[in-house]
């Protein structure tokens, strides 16, 4: 049963992500993400990660992407030209890609790391709740959780900055 | 379900996002390809953390959640602030910095 929902949620997080990469429309690529970020929900959920699941659908596949919607509606998805800046980019960047896949199986392959190839050790059901990761960014994490909230803060205000309509523009 | 299989599946979709990276041209897609590798990251995270019984990589993956909207949010205050100005949403016709 684990193993069909975990080759599901496989499928369907690569797929995503092959149809972001592979979509000419920007708006069918921020959809093939939403289907995305669902799968890796439920890849999470399968790792007893409860909390971070919840995080990546309502942060994520809601607020952010809603947010990318309305930007690519705002700015219009228009095709991509078809002249290539590089010589046989097309060609070029995926194999590139196999290499970097090589590369970082090797790196798994060789870290000599044998719980890999287990499941990991029996955790109590309140593994990864809510109450737990609150307990832990509360007490352990505190320093790291304010400084990300004030990370936030400031990403907010550069986007007003950025985006954000100046007076003399408007006259 | 063991965690090499989902180091695997994180490798893929890490790799999947680093030749979208190198093959699109518009600068939203970048930027979903870009959220594709953090999210590759996170699996990464979370599966490890699985692995040893340990849930402050949960933790971790949170913090990487919050750095990745503050990149989004950055991200497309540029891309408006581009289309603003009338200037070409595409990165290799913005070479005004190049050396």
């Amino acid at each position: 049963m684990e193993a069909v929902l975990f080759f599901f949620a496989a499928i369907g997080a690569l797929a995503g992500a092959i149809g972001v990469v592979a979509m000419r429309n920007p708006f069918y690529s921020v959809l093939a993400l939403i289907v995305h970020l669902f799968s890796l929900a439920v890849l999470f959920l399968l790792l007893t990660a409860a909390f971070v699941a919840a995080a990546q659908v309502v942060v994520y596949a809601g607020a952010v992407m809603v947010l990318y919607i309305f930007v690519v509606a705002y700015v219009g998805g228009g095709g991509e030209s078809a002249w290539e800046p590089i010589p046989g980019q097309r060609l070029l960047a995926p194999l590139l890609g196999i290499a970097l896949f090589i590369e970082l199986s090797i790196a798994v392959l060789s870290s000599a790391l044998l719980a890999l190839g287990t499941h990991g050790p029996d955790v109590e059901p309140g593994f990864g709740d809510p109450a737990a990761i609150g307990k832990l960014l509360l007490e352990k994490f505190l320093i790291p959780f304010e400084a990300s909230s004030i990370l936030l803060l400031i990403a907010a205000i550069g986007a007003i900055v950025l985006a954000g309509r100046k007076r003399e523009e408007a006259a | 379900m063991n965690v090499e299989w989902f180091i695997v599946l994180s490798a893929l979709l890490f790799t999947t996002g680093a030749v979208g990276i190198l093959l699109r041209r518009s600068p939203m897609v970048i930027l979903l390809c870009l959220e594709l590798m953090l999210n590759a990251g996170n699996l990464a995270l979370v599966a490890f953390s699985r692995m040893v019984g340990n849930q402050e990589g949960q933790v971790f993956a949170i913090v990487v959640m919050v750095v990745a909207a503050c990149e989004v949010v950055v991200g497309l205050g540029l891309i408006v602030a581009l289309y603003r100005r009338k200037l070409p949403i595409d990165v290799d016709e913005l070479r005004g910095l190049r050396g």
